[in-house]
């Protein structure tokens, strides 16, 4: 950390315009252009855009903590619109919670589901590779997560249509409250409600995460209503963001096809196409953080109190870290360390999950589809803080 | 195996001591007089024991001083031999060593939080002295049934003070409570722990609360097919690209098969994250990752190329890359 500190650059954009959710990436550019920590007048926080600074926000958790929420609003002065996630307390609260989710969600137990998980890949993609085009979000990276996600965790199938908006609101609501967060929210009592239902015991089946999460109330761990706030955490935090995950990696390599060629050449290198694209378009942007005592980031004082708004999208494209071709998809580049999944002590659960649905899907593709290029124009959502698109149609040459 | 395996030196006992009920420790010079090669907090030494017996044990003598080693060893009434030729042992006598390995290093950081159980104190010894000279914050919390049986506690609180070195002995206040020491994890803080396997168990259950990675371990380990000898080089057959590498003593099986050009997706290169996951399809690990469970290490099907290697006795393993 530097001795010597100045002022932070103040800036005028504002992250969560529209045209900056749509296309982040100019916007990302001019804020590293401006420092590794800035000051934004829109929101007033401090946008932390280096991936330095970044990795030193999520590996401090200490001073960088939890407990304010991940959105603008400091929720320990003013509660949040649900009870605390995991994603939103410290140590040691989070230290038990943790230990219940590492302990059902781990390298020995995700490697069981590449059997169920297998199938409905091959399933979707036969049928997709029939068709000389379709939508790779639509009719792929929406459906997949959807048909086995929900069965890993075990809830029985009335209330699966709440699981997307609800992850919209729950992700949203790390950002303003504006219309987009508006429009998440409409019905968000209703979704809430059935999302909630489904994290109880009795309707949970005895074979998938949430029995197991469960279990650790009986040996006393944790609460039942920790129980019910980690089972809520999966549903929430595991559908959408691998949804995006699949179309982010379909988006990308439909706009490289010597990279498919070569993954149809040699699809173990399936993961690292997968994490390079992870690295370059992350489906969750940024979120925040609440500084615990006043520190200096970046050659910036950050009093306590303040909000730090962590932008992972732009450490994850930071040239000092990936040198000057950082926003180019890579297939040779080792993309590990990058901090998609976070990193440090709130660090993805899921992280094992989601490699392994984004890794089968694109297996799978790859077997039954010599080409894939976009056939009109990706339309990219509108989100506070996740990166994806809603269509990315998409023209295929079968095997 | 061949006489390529790692190379021995000639040593002798210099001093006997005894450190604690059934602790001794014994300082090795090398017999042509010559320094050690230089070596890093957390390695041990192969000791030839006799009788073919090859035993590891940890270093607990300073890395700044190159004349001598230190070891310690517990007397274990059940094992299978190699404690009891190493109390055995008078000075003067001769033995047959390795030059120190490291299979548990100490990694860069802020914080460290040392805990021992018994015996497991010795490879510690010289990380506290390094996290002490670099200034590094630390604590140590060095369990054990009693003060007596506890080898260089005395040592070690007059020589760091004892708000850095916790003695807890089970005789006066019971047994480390994992719970409160482990239940507040902090930032930048790295946990080292050596000891039984039990207390490494419930340590490594505790742990899962902690960042991945923090936490590193060293197991007084024996696979099925013998302890000791586990760094000889072995070969790895490339299932899918259909080569053969020779994986020496001083590479990982990830280092030797990226240097003929295979890629395998990896992320700490330490056995902590478990990115590096590969399908055996024969052979027989040893495994030496903080990610694996018991099951899955005894299941054999899977291993972590980035530390674990060919069990003793396994000269090949035929891997999925």
């Amino acid at each position: 950390m530097t001795a010597t500190t100045h002022e932070a650059n103040v800036l005028g954009d504002d992250p969560f315009e529209t045209a900056n959710l749509l296309d982040p990436y100019p916007f990302l550019a001019k804020l590293r252009d401006a420092g590794a920590v800035s000051y934004l007048e829109a929101t007033g926080s401090y946008a932390v855009a280096g991936y330095e600074e970044v990795y030193e926000v999520l590996t401090d958790f200490e001073t960088y903590i939890s407990s304010g929420g991940l959105g603008p609003r400091d929720i320990r002065q003013d509660s949040g619109w649900r009870p605390p996630s995991i994603l939103e307390s410290d140590p040691p609260i989070h230290t038990v919670m943790r230990r219940a989710l590492t302990g059902v969600i781990n390298p020995g137990t995700v490697r069981a589901l590449r059997e169920p998980f297998t199938p409905p890949a091959i399933e979707l993609t036969e049928q997709l590779a029939q068709r000389d085009r379709f939508d790779a979000i639509t009719d792929l990276a929406e459906k997949y997560p959807l048909r086995v996600f929900p069965d890993a965790v075990g809830i029985p199938d009335e209330g699966r249509e709440h699981l997307l908006p609800y992850g919209n609101m729950v992700f949203n609501a790390f950002g303003p409250e504006n219309y987009i967060f508006k429009q998440a929210f409409a019905h968000g009592d209703e979704h809430a409600a059935a999302v909630m239902r489904n994290c109880e015991r009795e309707n949970l089946n005895d074979t998938g995460f949430g029995a197991r999460i469960w279990d650790r109330v009986a040996d006393g761990l944790i609460t039942e209503q920790q129980a019910t706030l980690l089972v809520r955490a999966l549903l929430s935090a595991g559908v959408d963001t691998t949804i995006f995950g699949i179309g982010n990696t379909l988006s990308v390599l439909a706009r490289y096809p010597e990279a498919w060629a070569r993954l149809r050449e040699n699809p173990k290198l399936a993961k690292f196409a997968v994490d390079e694209a992870l690295r370059l378009e992350s489906p969750f942007q940024k979120f925040h953080r609440t500084v615990a005592v006043d520190t200096v980031l970046g050659g910036v004082h950050l009093p306590a109190g303040a909000k730090v708004l962590v932008f992972v999208g732009a450490a994850n494209r930071d040239p000092r870290k990936w040198g000057d071709n950082a926003d180019d998809f890579d297939l040779d580049r080792s993309a590990s360390g990058h901090v998609a999944f976070g990193m440090g002590l709130h660090q993805c659960v899921g992280q094992p999950i989601a490699r392994l649905e984004m890794e089968i899907v694109l297996q799978e593709l790859l077997q039954r589809v010599a080409a894939i290029e976009p056939d009109g124009a990706p339309v990219p959502i509108l989100h506070n803080v996740l990166r994806g698109f809603e269509s990315l149609p998409v023209r295929i040459t079968p095997a | 195996m061949t006489a390529s395996a790692g190379a021995t030196i000639e040593a002798v006992v210099d001093t006997v001591e005894i450190v604690a009920d059934q602790v001794v420790s014994l300082v090795l010079r090398r017999t042509d007089g010559q320094p050690f090669q230089p070596w890093q907090p957390g390695a041990h030494i192969d000791v030839h024991v006799g009788d073919g017996l090859v035993r590891q044990y940890s270093l607990c003598s300073s890395p700044e001083e190159l004349d001598h080693l230190r070891i310690g060893v517990l007397h274990v009434p059940d094992s299978r031999g190699g404690s009891k030729a190493v109390h055995a042992l008078l000075a003067g006598t001769r033995l047959t060593i390795s030059e120190p390995r490291n299979n548990f290093p100490l990694r860069d950081s802020r914080r460290y939080l040392f805990i021992a159980g018994g015996i497991g104190i010795t490879p510690l010894m010289p990380m506290m002295e390094a996290a002490d000279r670099a200034g590094r914050e630390w604590t140590l919390i060095y369990g054990g049934r009693s003060r007596k049986t506890m080898a260089f506690a005395q040592q070690l609180e007059d020589r760091y003070g004892a708000d850095r070195v916790r003695i807890v002995a089970e005789d006066e206040v019971g047994r480390l409570d994992l719970d409160g020491i482990l239940g507040m994890p902090r930032a930048h803080m790295l946990v080292y722990a050596c000891g039984p396997g039990g207390m490494l168990g419930a340590i490594e259950e505790r742990c899962m609360g902690w960042p991945p990675g923090a936490l590193h371990t060293e197991r007084f380990v024996a696979s099925s097919l013998g302890a000791g000898a586990a760094n000889e080089p072995f070969e790895v057959e490339l299932a899918r690209t259909g080569t053969t590498v020779t994986v020496p003593n001083d590479k990982t099986i990830l280092e030797a098969v990226e240097e003929v050009g295979v890629r395998v997706l990896s992320s700490c290169r330490g056995g902590l994250c478990g990115t590096c996951e590969t399908q055996i399809i024969s052979g027989e690990p040893e495994h030496r990752d903080a990610v694996l469970t018991e099951e899955d290490k005894e299941a054999g099907e899977v291993m972590l190329v980035c530390v674990s290697r060919a069990a003793a006795g396994c000269p090949r393993l035929v891997l999925d890359l």
